[in-house]
């Protein structure tokens, strides 16, 4: 299962377990404050090679159409992406 | 067909975690995991990839997975096959991810009682070579001449004083089923062997090389680039051993260049030319007891 946003956050202390398990993947939380740059992707370039998606080390980059996209909620910036295009489909832009 | 990054399983299990931008160990569990697919059991001990995926009620893998005690990873692994085997359970994977430190220094007593009981179990260090979780000190996999705060470069003394430990044959000393070498750098070579290590009964044990940004003084885009050099300049090498016999899967036609490698990080920016060559004479000596005794593939 892939962690997923989800719209509640444990507020009460009965929503907070007594023992130390909790649901796997529950994420509260997006990791795309912490970015300076964001990749984007040149569709017309893109061949589809998905070495961007292997190398990411968020997993951020899915599968699209054949192509690559990414999901900017939890992408950090860190740029492996760009690094390994082959083809020079991505380009780090700064944040506005 | 073997796995590549088209057949690969598309689900990720672990995601949304706290880890620095372009960290190698979130990259290797990351990988590890996609090859493991839902029915794998993690086991963490302290280090950064219990520190980052578990931030309650941030919980960032999608499998079942626990924090162990930083001794403990292999040990609760033994556990946890055992009471699933109780249960009659048998589709699934117990899969340790220990760091350097929790492997090599701490965690060793608990991973070699394991492997002598052999246990069914995966064992995954990913080795950014120093205990980076707590603010960058030396281990026992941290390698000569780097930089960290316990092993300071001044005048006198230059970085760490000691060669890395030699876990992989240790590990293979045992006379374990299933024992291999990998980076980060080599995605496609470390698929294959957790996807083999997943086939085999017994104790199986990988070891990654996975860079560091934050304690390696690199940038955060060169992560793999840079765990591509390490096994390019032969400072690290990319082998198996299964079935009493060691095997090295990539043999580099020629060495890149190790002072490059060594000067693009900030932990070794210090050594002097004597340092390097140190260094260079020792992965000569390495190699030459590689080409001895290990079969090329």
């Amino acid at each position: 299962m892939k962690p997923y946003l989800r719209d509640k956050l444990p507020q009460k202390l009965s929503e907070i377990p007594d023992f130390t398990a909790y649901e796997a993947g529950y994420l509260v939380t997006k990791n795309a404050g912490w970015r300076n740059v964001r990749p984007e992707i040149d569709k017309e370039k893109c061949v589809g090679c998905l070495q961007c998606y292997l190398h990411c080390p968020d997993g951020v980059i899915y599968k699209d159409n054949g192509k690559v996209a990414v999901d900017y909620d939890f992408c950090k910036g860190c740029g492996i992406c760009k690094k390994i295009c082959k083809v020079g489909a991505i380009r780090m832009e700064a944040e506005k | 067909m073997s796995l590549n990054a088209k057949t690969l399983n598309e689900e990720e299990f672990f995601y949304g975690h706290k880890a620095c931008a372009g960290c190698g160990g979130s990259l290797a569990v990351r990988i590890a995991l996609k090859v493991l697919g839902e029915r794998s059991i993690a086991v963490l001990p302290a280090g950064c990839m219990s520190a980052v995926g578990f931030n309650f009620p941030q919980l960032c893998f999608g499998n079942n997975a626990i924090i162990s005690t930083f001794a403990g990873t292999a040990s609760m692994l033994t556990g946890i096959e055992a009471g699933l085997r109780a249960q009659g359970i048998t589709d699934f994977q117990a899969v340790g991810f220990a760091g350097d430190g929790g492997t090599a220094d701490i965690g060793l007593q608990a991973l070699s009682g394991a492997i002598d009981r052999n246990d069914d179990i995966l064992y995954i260090c990913y080795d950014n070579e120093a205990y980076m979780n707590t603010g960058i000190q030396k281990s026992s996999l941290t390698p000569f001449g780097a930089k960290t705060t316990t092993t300071p470069a001044g005048k006198n003394i230059r970085g760490n004083l000691r060669p890395k430990k030699n876990m992989f044959e240790i590990v293979a000393a045992h006379g374990i089923p299933y024992a291999a070498t990998a980076s980060v750098g080599y995605l496609n070579d470390f698929i294959k062997k957790v996807e083999k290590a997943s086939k085999i009964r017994g104790t199986k044990y990988i070891h990654i090389i996975a860079p560091c940004p934050t304690g390696w003084g690199i940038p955060t885009d060169e992560t793999v680039n840079i765990a591509k050099e390490v096994v390019d300049c032969g400072l690290w090498y990319l082998a198996e051993y299964e079935n009493g016999e060691y095997i090295l899967n990539h043999k580099p036609k020629e060495f890149s260049d190790v002072e490059e490698y060594l000067k693009k990080q900030s932990r070794f920016r210090h050594l002097t030319e004597e340092d390097i060559e140190t260094i260079k004479r020792s992965r000569d000596l390495k190699w030459e007891a590689l080409n001895k005794n290990f079969r090329n593939n």
